[in-house]
């Protein structure tokens, strides 16, 4: 890459390393070209044309998205010429596009609209297509509505569903004026291999994929006066919300978060951290029982490596793919939905309320997790564990329809019980997370010592995304009721985004590679880029919102979830014991093999 | 097709020798250098309509390193009113494998592909029996190139050469973004000659002929000749091989029906001729190209709805992923029928037109791109009839 390329965009000279696109030296310069198919996510398709400009001494207007740069090149980004095709094209795909904006969720937050508005296309230059189409609407499923309406075909979810998460449960059908973005065989995305994870519907320039919204619901509960509305929050949500309410990028609005949700109406504002604690205990003595099956009673049945359950992402994708690696999964249930059968249970016995007359509401930075709520399963209380699950975006909307100053809100803290929480807790939210939580439980409580790592940050874990990370940690000088881990080395790794999942699958399937316990989070980058979160989200928005998880870890108090005094509590008055009775009954769940189509 | 059908020129059909693929036993004792060399001075151009110079493709690619290279004969014939492939696959499918046997030779790839058009199913037994024959005669050469046949399933938008590639590695048939082109990024993404299936032929007979020879055909700007496909509103419809150059006038004199009005060269992307422009009109690569398809229409027509033909063809044939073409095409089409019906205003064309020039330099590839030659061709020259 040590080449340089000379080139001239808009009077300016400019030089950028070989292979540089034409777009990416106009934004080095500063020089916004519009875009629509292009997302930094994502491979270049160059289709939707937008992003043309006019190169000298070429006839055509190439797009800038997809050419690189070339040695004396002179390109003008905003001619005549281009400023009439670029319009051209916007006004082609209105054409096409159910451009009813009030009618639409995505209202204001619309790439399509954004150029329309910059375009001033008030005079609709083309016929409307639209009337002529037969044009579906997928509200089949719990997670995503798919609207063919407002899709513009850029084919950012068709790239986002095959690359980032090999799932390929959108795809391209038929051609010419009938080309859609369909499933197979055009069945609903419940029906299909889609996971929910809502990667789609982050990078959607348009409203063609959103999320299906239960904010009337929400309100509704909260006004009811009979109701008793308790809501959770995942770690992920209090390092982006900022974004959606227009606060730079990886700031910490915890305390913003829980006073906001107080003045919204809500009974009780508690954390999905607690519950997250809670996962730590629950997986932690999980996966040293499943070790002495396998080392000390060499019981064939038992199924390692022991997988995290957290991301229902990665769930759905595991029933659907590897339907034979179920048992691997640890049958706990997500921090969602503990803390859902918890609320109806022992949070409802402590403050001597009819669970049936409490709704159970969580703020997560996922669309998957509406469907998980939704899960038949997930009632083991006799009363669903979450009644609704908001996305971050959904969240950052109710906060806007009350007109609070988010900015100027006092920080505030979270309610308890059920509302305490550690910083192994705050990190579920970034890949290797709960990975580092478990070890640096599982360890102490097998050696009574500190995880071996400087300030408790076990780093190999974290890496950086977009790979399969594995750590090894030699565990010695155990305490007696242990000593069967003596020296054996604990064989861990960590992937993100469904496409490593599906690599780290295929490797431990093949057998190239062994180990203990794996953690799988859905989303790139885990649920900090989960398919809730705040649009955009891309590499840089993600490891800001990184820096900002790890930073809450460190300004915590405790840092170890079984130190969590709640968690102590929980055992002591509710649950008596991980593993036990009680948590079997409400805290772990089975699943379900799917097809793979 | 009968043999007297042809006129004028008769190198490609024509059987000159007894012996079998034995232009390309001579042509592999020679140097590479020296066949590119005779290519070059030929001034050989690409015979599927866009006309790039043959051999500057086989020396791009020649020149990109790399062990894996392919030659694919494009042989997806499928713009409107073209059907000469065929005709030269069923009477001279040795010739074609010849040619792609030097090609490969040529740049150093030891598999060739044929892309065969999904409708032309039937050929393959016959085609297969030939190939037999000639992987029997390259291995006593002892000349290592292999050809096998892959079908298309009707796209039209396969006959675009990275649109190809994509269906032949088993994707959806989409154009890619160019750069890279083919002769560094092709079939399997590495360095690949796709050639049109009379390309092939045309190399085939200069290595026969010499370039001297070959170039006392044509022009200077189109050498050779040109198999073509005539068609319409003509008393003898056929396969017709003609020296490069010609004036249209003089191709209506003796294909026209007396009544000609206008002539479309070069299929539904091409342009539309009408009769005042027959005597400045060339046929070539200086004047109007052609693929070979010739479509002559007599005063019985209505050019609307040869537009509203060609239009309907667009709409369902674009691929569908860019802008410009896949919403362009129902623009243009839903738009004259709208100023037909009287919904829109006469000035609609103008903004109609406007567009197609904008589809013109903004599509993502040739489909997209060349809409505007025929719908701007038809509606400047017939405009009367678009609106009354």
């Amino acid at each position: 890459m040590d080449k340089k390329i000379n080139l001239t965009i808009d009077g300016i000279n400019v030089s950028v390393d070989e292979g540089t696109t034409i777009l990416e030296a106009a934004r080095n310069l500063n020089i916004h070209i519009p875009t629509l198919c292009f997302h930094e996510d994502l491979c270049v398709a160059g289709n939707c044309r937008v992003c043309v400009v006019e190169q000298e001494k070429v006839r055509n207007l190439p797009a800038s998205c997809a050419t690189p740069a070339t040695e004396g090149m002179v390109i003008h980004t905003n001619s005549m010429k281009v400023r009439m095709a670029r319009k051209h094209i916007v006004e082609l795909l209105l054409s096409e596009h159910n451009a009813d904006c009030t009618k639409c969720y995505k209202n204001g937050n619309c790439e399509l609209q954004g150029l329309a508005s910059q375009m001033l296309t008030g005079d609709h230059l083309f016929l409307d297509l639209v009337p002529d189409k037969k044009y579906t609407i997928d509200m089949f499923n719990t997670a995503i509505i798919k609207d063919d309406s407002r899709c513009i075909r850029c084919q950012r979810c068709v790239r986002t569903c095959e690359e980032l998460q090999s799932v390929s449960a959108l795809g391209v059908a038929y051609k010419g004026n009938k080309m859609k973005i369909s499933t197979f065989f055009e069945h609903s995305l419940f029906e299909v291999v889609c996971t929910n994870c809502g990667q789609c519907v982050n990078r959607c320039p348009t409203g063609a994929l959103i999320e299906r919204n239960y904010i009337d619901q929400v309100w509704d509960a909260i006004y009811d006066p009979t109701k008793h509305v308790v809501v959770q929050t995942a770690p992920a949500v209090r390092v982006a919300l900022g974004e959606a309410l227009g606060m730079a990028t990886g700031k910490i609005v915890t305390g913003k978060m829980v006073a906001a949700l107080r003045r919204l109406g809500f009974n009780s504002v508690l954390d999905t951290d607690f519950t997250a604690d809670l996962t730590i205990i629950e997986e932690g003595h999980e996966l040293l029982t499943r070790l002495k099956k396998a080392l000390v009673d060499k019981d064939p049945t038992v199924s390692l490596p022991m997988a995290t359950s957290c991301s229902p992402g990665w769930i759905k994708f595991i029933e659907h793919t590897f339907p034979e690696y179920l048992p691997n999964l640890s049958t706990c249930k997500s921090p969602q939905q503990m803390f859902g059968a918890l609320a109806k249970t022992y949070y409802a016995q402590k403050r001597k309320i009819d669970p049936k007359n409490i709704v159970s509401v969580s703020i997560m930075p996922c669309t998957a997790k509406k469907f998980e709520a939704n899960r038949p399963e997930m009632r083991s209380s006799g009363y669903k564990d979450v009644d609704y699950v908001l996305t971050t975006r959904e969240l950052g909307i109710m906060i806007k329809q009350a007109g609070l100053d988010f900015e100027e809100l006092p920080e505030e803290k979270f309610d308890s019980f059920m509302g305490s929480s550690t910083g192994a807790a705050v990190i579920f939210g970034s890949t290797g997370g709960v990975m580092e939580a478990a070890l640096r439980t599982a360890y102490e409580i097998v050696t009574g010592r500190e995880v071996p790592f400087d300030g408790l940050n076990i780093t190999p874990v974290r890496g950086t995304e977009g790979e399969v990370r594995e750590a090894t940690i030699k565990i010695e000088k155990v305490k007696p009721e242990w000593s069967f881990l003596e020296g054996v080395e604990l064989k861990c790794a960590v992937a993100n985004g469904l496409a490593h999942a599906k690599t780290l699958m295929q490797n431990v399937k093949e057998g190239k590679a062994t180990y203990h316990f794996i953690e799988v989070m859905a989303c790139p980058g885990g649920c900090l880029g989960g398919g809730g979160q705040p649009i955009p989200t891309n590499k840089e928005i993600r490891s800001k919102r990184k820096m900002a998880i790890y930073e809450e870890d460190m300004g915590m108090p405790i840092r170890k979830s079984h130190e969590n005094p709640e968690i102590a509590e929980i055992y002591k008055e509710f649950l008596e014991k991980p593993l036990g009775h009680k948590s079997h009954e409400l805290l772990h769940t089975h699943y379900t093999p799917r097809k793979r189509y | 097709m009968s043999e007297q059908t042809l006129k004028r020129v008769d190198l490609i059909f024509g059987e000159y020798s007894n012996e079998k693929y034995k232009v390309l036993a001579t042509t592999l004792e020679r140097t590479n250098e020296d066949i590119l060399k005779d290519i070059l001075e030929s001034g050989l151009r690409g015979r599927g309509g866009a006309g790039f110079p043959t051999a500057m493709k086989w020396k791009f690619t020649a020149e990109t390193p790399g062990d894996e290279k392919y030659v694919v004969c494009n042989a997806d014939e499928g713009e409107p009113g073209t059907f000469k492939d065929r005709e030269i696959l069923l009477r001279v499918p040795r010739k074609v494998f010849s040619g792609m046997a030097i090609c490969g030779r040529v740049i150093g790839a030891k598999k060739g592909l044929m892309y065969l058009r999904g409708e032309y199913k039937f050929m393959v037994p016959e085609l297969m029996k030939e190939l037999d024959s000639y992987h029997e005669h390259v291995k006593q050469l002892g000349f290592d190139f292999t050809i096998e046949i892959r079908m298309g399933s009707g796209a039209y938008i396969c006959g675009e050469e990275s649109a190809l590639f994509e269906s032949m590695e088993g994707g959806r048939g989409e154009p890619r973004n160019k750069p890279p082109y083919p002769t560094t990024s092709g079939f399997m993404k590495k360095p690949t000659v796709i050639n049109n299936v009379e390309t092939f032929v045309n190399v085939l007979m200069i290595m026969r002929l010499g370039p001297d020879q070959y170039k006392k055909l044509g022009t200077t700007d189109s050498r050779g000749s040109k198999v073509f496909s005539v068609s319409g509103d003509t008393p003898i419809p056929g396969i017709y091989e003609l020296e490069l150059g010609m004036s249209l006038d003089r191709f209506v004199d003796e294909f026209g029906d007396g009544d000609t009005k206008a002539v479309q060269v070069g299929g539904a992307s091409g342009f539309c001729v009408p009769r005042k422009k027959f005597k400045d009109t060339v046929i070539g690569f200086e004047g109007v190209p052609t693929g070979g398809s010739m479509m002559i229409f007599n005063s019985s027509r209505s050019m609307y709805n040869v537009l509203h033909n060609y239009l309907e063809f667009f709409e369902e044939e674009s691929c569908g992923q860019c802008t410009p073409c896949r919403v362009g095409c129902q623009q243009l089409l839903k738009g004259i029928v709208a100023v037909k019906k009287g919904e829109k205003k006469a000035v609609y064309l103008d903004q109609l037109m406007k567009l197609s020039e904008s589809m013109k330099i903004t599509a993502k590839c040739g489909l997209g791109q060349s809409v505007a030659n025929s719908f701007s061709s038809i509606v400047n020259n017939f405009k009367e009839e678009m609106i009354y």
